[in-house]
C-alpha cells in the first residue's frame, strides 16, 4: 500500500513546501519509491523548491482530466533516485481538482509501486487544502511558534478529523504529526517565541520535530536543492531526524536548546 | 529594554502570554466547532412530519439547536407556526 502523507498548516508561509520537498527527499534518499504532488493549484512553487522548473511539461490537473498520463507527467528528481515530482497547474483553478480525479491519481501511483506519496498543501483551508488531505493516512502539521499560526493549525487538525476520508468513513485517524519549524531557541530563552513545549500542549499531537529557523533554507531554496541535502547544516540534520522519527528511528530532539556564546565572541562579535 | 532590568532579569515575557491567550482560544474555538450530533438531522425530519399532521409547516419553520448553558447542554426547538387555521 503507497502511503500518503499531507504537509499542512492552514497558514500560509510556514514552511509546507519546504518541508514537503525535503521529507519526499529524505524518504527517496531511504530507499522508498516517492512522488510529491504540489497542490497548490494556480501557485505552484514546489517545482522550483526541487529545482525541476525547466522540466515541466504537464501537471497534476492534465492527469485528472486524462490529457495526459502519470509516466507522460511525473518529473524525476535530480538528487534522488527514487524520488519522482508532479507539479500544479499554474494556469488552471482549484475548482478543476475533483475528489475521484485526486483519488485516480493516487490510485494510479500506487499501482505504480509508490511507497509514499506527499502531498504538499496550499494554505488556506478552502477546496484546494481539503483534497489535499481528503486521502491522507498520515499528517505532518507544519506550525511556526507564533500564535496565528498555532490558532490555523488547531483548525486544520480539527478539519482532519471530520473531513479526510477516514474520519468520514470512521477508520482508524489520520495519524498526526506536529512540525515545529521556524524555531529560534534563543527567542524562546529569552521568553519572546513559544517553546515546541508550548505547541505541543496546545494542539496536543505528538511532535516530530523542530526545525530551527536559519538563512540556509534561503540559500537551498535559491539554488533549487531541497534543504535536507545541505552540507554542514542543523536545517539539514533537523530534517533528516524527522525522516529518521517518521520511520520509527529514536532519535533525541538536537537544536532546540539555546547555547549562549563565550565571552569571546560576545565581546568580539561573531555573526 | 534598559540597562537595569537587563542585569535584573525582568523581561516581559510575551511567550506567556501568547500561550495562555491560545490555550483560551484553542479550547473555545474547540467546543465551538463541535460536529452537530448526528441525531439532529433525523430529529428535525420526524418533528416536521408529526407536526405537519396537526398544522401547515415546512421544513424551513423548525430549528432543532443543541447549545450549551453553563453546564447543561440544551435542545432548543423552535417552530415558527403559519397565521391561518389548522388544517
Ligand atoms: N526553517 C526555516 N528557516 C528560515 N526560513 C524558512 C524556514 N522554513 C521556511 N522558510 C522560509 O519561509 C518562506 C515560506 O516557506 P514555504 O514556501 O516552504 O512555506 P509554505 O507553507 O509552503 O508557503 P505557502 O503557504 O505560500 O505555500 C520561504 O521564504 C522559506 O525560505
Ligand atoms: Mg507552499
Amino acid at each position: 500500500m503507497a502511503r500518503v502523507i499531507v504537509v499542512t498548516s492552514g497558514k500560509g508561509g510556514v514552511g509546507k513546501t519546504t518541508t514537503s520537498a525535503s521529507i519526499s527527499s529524505g524518504l527517496a534518499l531511504r530507499g522508498y519509491k516517492t512522488a510529491v504532488i504540489d497542490f497548490d493549484v494556480g501557485l505552484r512553487n514546489l517545482d522550483l523548491i526541487m529545482g525541476c522548473e525547466r522540466r515541466v511539461v504537464y501537471d497534476l490537473i492534465n492527469v485528472v482530466n486524462g490529457e495526459a498520463n502519470l509516466h507522460q507527467a511525473l518529473i524525476k528528481d535530480k538528487h534522488c533516485e527514487n524520488l519522482f515530482i508532479l507539479p500544479a497547474s499554474q494556469t488552471r483553478d482549484k475548482d478543476a481538482l475533483t475528489e475521484e480525479g485526486v483519488e485516480k491519481v493516487l490510485k494510479d501511483l500506487e499501482h505504480m509501486g509508490f511507497d509514499y506519496v506527499v502531498c504538499d498543501s496550499p494554505a488556506g483551508i478552502e477546496r484546494g487544502a481539503v483534497m489535499a488531505l481528503t486521502f491522507a493516512d498520515e499528517a505532518i502539521v507544519v506550525t511556526n511558534p507564533e500564535v496565528s499560526s498555532v490558532r490555523d493549525s488547531d483548525r486544520i487538525l480539527g478539519i482532519l478529523q471530520s473531513k479526510s476520508r477516514r474520519a468520514i468513513e470512521g477508520r482508524e485517524a489520520v495519524k498526526e504529526h506536529l512540525l515545529v519549524t521556524r524555531y529560534s531557541p534563543k527567542r524562546v530563552e529569552d521568553g519572546e517565541m513559544l517553546s515546541y513545549k508550548d505547541v505541543q500542549e496546545l494542539l496536543r499531537i505528538p511532535l516530530i520535530g523542530a526545525i530551527p529557523e536559519s538563512d540556509d533554507v534561503l540559500q537551498a531554496s535559491n539554488q533549487g536543492t531541497p534543504a535536507i541535502h545541505l552540507k554542514d547544516s542543523d536545517v539539514a540534520t533537523a530534517y533528516q531526524d524527522v525522516v529518521a522519527r517518521f520511520l520509527g528511528e529514536d532519535r533525541p530532539l538536537r537544536f532546540v536548546a539555546y547555547e549562549k556564546p563565550g565571552l569571546l565572541k560576545r565581546l568580539f562579535g561573531g555573526k | 529594554m534598559s540597562l537595569l532590568s537587563y542585569f535584573f532579569g525582568s523581561k516581559p515575557k510575551t511567550a506567556s502570554v501568547a500561550k495562555e491567550r491560545l490555550s483560551l482560544l484553542i479550547a473555545h474555538e474547540r467546543s465551538a466547532n463541535q460536529p452537530t450530533p448526528d441525531f439532529l438531522p433525523a430529529l428535525q425530519r420526524e418533528l416536521i412530519e408529526v407536526i405537519s399532521k396537526y398544522v401547515n409547516v415546512s421544513a424551513d419553520d423548525i430549528k432543532v439547536q443543541l447549545g450549551k448553558r453553563d453546564n447543561y447542554e440544551i435542545l432548543e426547538v423552535d417552530i415558527t407556526l403559519p397565521e391561518q387555521q389548522p388544517k
